[in-house]
């Protein structure tokens, strides 16, 4: 049995979700029908949108897209490793440690005002240009190290306003306790910090999945540079539509799923 | 006979704030000592301090008649034999109740869950809490937290116990179980301060009523005279605002 409330409710629902259908519908038509009578669309479709190319290169570019999974499964430990260090880094409170807490302030002042392909460039051509012997140039290395050294800029100011967030009172119980502050910081702080900012750093580990790409420009055949091959090859644009349909297929879900853990984690607040 | 824990001319300010403005406190050992008096009449730092949480600006605390209060002494000794429980409980909420009891016997005194366990368990048991040992903080009542709280500072064996109006944040029906852990360990001639607002448990078991009014003890006596015969007009005034 619903109650009175409840058959209003389902009404309004009913009404809104059928407002709310019709008029995407309505743009989506719109799209489909209006596009086409633009008059560069034979051209852009044959280019953009063919589908032999699309099936003749698709398998392709998954190939290739494994390596940018490969560099970011390596990467994304070291940057969650180096920005952790450099968070606690900034933490400390030791006059005989102030240059380190010092660095770490420069380190990410400098890794987040500069633009990352700046940093891929200069990371990836230069530290090899010092003509170092194989395997020691290798871009996989050093453009690692580039991202790496950016992301864990970004990463280590979250994990900062994470542990600056935990409530003093946490701490001063800990200390009450008689417990060392290193004590304090590993098992009482950072537990309760990091678990706060997973959502925040899985933004971020989000963008570098995409900013790997940027790897291909100094090397790497990943799936940018691959499509990139493609496109020469086939004189066609079709194959980085496909790169891009394969980032999303990555990217949307893992967005919406930070999303939902952001929301989680806003109504457990409250 | 030497008081246990012993402030003399103890003060504290937080900038042109001058909480604590020359506080003689004398506990012995085994007794137990109520504070009380108006918010910001300095309970609560007084007993902040009294555990190293917050430096002293002067004054010295005597703690089995040394120094603790010298700037610069490493505090973690003192906040050993010094147990505190909060009002906001201050458990952490990452950990069950049990890990919450064991982490500072474990990390401080080096010793293992194993040879911790029966121990700890035994506190359990004895407050009436063994079920809940493996819930964590938030799947517990604000009484049964603040039972934790209680026994994890106890887990430290201090010689002293601190409570800062531990049954302020509770319902009220809630408050009856956690004064009833502090009857218990008043039977075992722990020596507890307490900053309090229940007067009826102050007169019913405290050895010594201090009440506290602009940073100062301004009255001191045993509950049933402080209580009932204050001498000083403050006192009074507080007395029948809140009773």
């Amino acid at each position: 049995m619903i109650t009175r409330r409840q058959a209003y409710e389902a009404r309004i629902r009913r009404r809104a979700t059928l407002v709310a259908g019709g008029s995407t519908l309505a743009v989506f038509l719109a799209i489909v029908l209006l596009v086409p009578f633009a008059p560069g669309w034979p051209a852009v479709k044959k280019s953009f949108f063919n589908a032999d190319v699309f099936a003749e290169t698709f398998p392709g570019l998954l190939n290739a897209f494994l390596l940018d999974v490969a560099i970011f499964a390596w990467s994304a430990p070291l940057i969650f490793l180096l920005g952790l260090l450099v968070a606690l880094a900034r933490d400390v409170r030791a006059p005989a440690a102030y240059p380190l807490k010092l660095f770490a302030i420069l380190y990410t002042d400098i890794f987040r005002g500069v633009p990352v392909i700046l940093v891929i460039y200069l990371v990836g051509f230069g530290i090899p240009g010092l003509g170092l012997p194989r395997p020691w140039n290798s871009p996989y290395i050093w453009g690692t190290v580039a991202l790496v050294l950016t992301y864990a800029a970004y990463v280590a100011e979250v994990f900062r306003t994470g542990i600056e967030g935990i409530h003093q009172s946490q701490r001063a119980a800990a200390a009450s306790l008689g417990l060392s502050g290193a004590d304090t910081m590993r098992f009482v702080i950072l537990p309760q910090a990091i678990r706060k900012v997973v959502p925040a750093n899985m933004n971020l580990f989000i963008a570098l999945q995409k900013d790997v790409a940027l790897l291909s420009f100094i090397g790497p055949v990943e799936i940018f540079r691959q499509a990139g091959v493609y496109k020469s090859l086939l004189a066609n644009f079709t194959p980085y539509v496909g790169a891009a349909l394969i980032f999303l297929a990555i990217t949307i879900p893992a967005t919406r799923y930070a999303d939902y853990l952001l929301s989680k984690q806003m109504k457990a607040r409250t | 006979m030497m008081a246990l824990l012993e402030t003399r001319d103890l003060r504290k300010s937080f900038g042109n704030n001058h909480v604590c403005r020359g506080i003689d406190l004398e506990v012995e050992a085994g007794q137990m000592v109520c504070l009380i008096g108006a918010s910001g009449s300095g309970k609560s730092t007084l007993l902040k301090c009294l555990n190293l949480l917050e430096p002293i600006d002067d004054g010295v605390i005597l703690l089995d008649g040394q120094d603790i209060s010298i700037p610069g002494l490493d505090p973690q000794p003192v906040r050993q034999r010094i147990g505190m429980v909060f009002q906001s409980f201050n458990l952490f909420p990452h950990m069950t109740a049990r890990e919450n009891v064991l982490l500072a016997p474990r990390r401080v005194f080096g010793k293992s869950r194993a040879e911790l366990g029966p121990s700890v368990d035994a506190l359990f048991e004895r407050f009436g809490l063994a079920d809940r040992m493996a819930h964590y903080p938030d799947q517990l009542s604000g009484g049964q937290q603040q039972r934790v709280a209680i026994i994890r500072a106890l887990a430290m064996d201090p010689e002293i116990m601190l409570f800062d109006e531990i049954t302020s944040a509770l319902d009220p029906e809630l408050v009856g179980e956690v004064l009833d852990v502090l009857r218990q360990l008043r039977e075992t001639g722990m020596t507890m301060i307490l900053a309090t607002h229940e007067m009826g448990f102050a007169r019913e078991l405290a050895d010594k009523v201090c009440f506290l009014d602009a940073g100062v003890i301004h009255e001191e006596g045993a509950p049933e005279e402080l209580l009932t015969h204050p001498q000083k007009d403050r006192t009074r005034a507080f007395l029948s605002r809140i009773l």
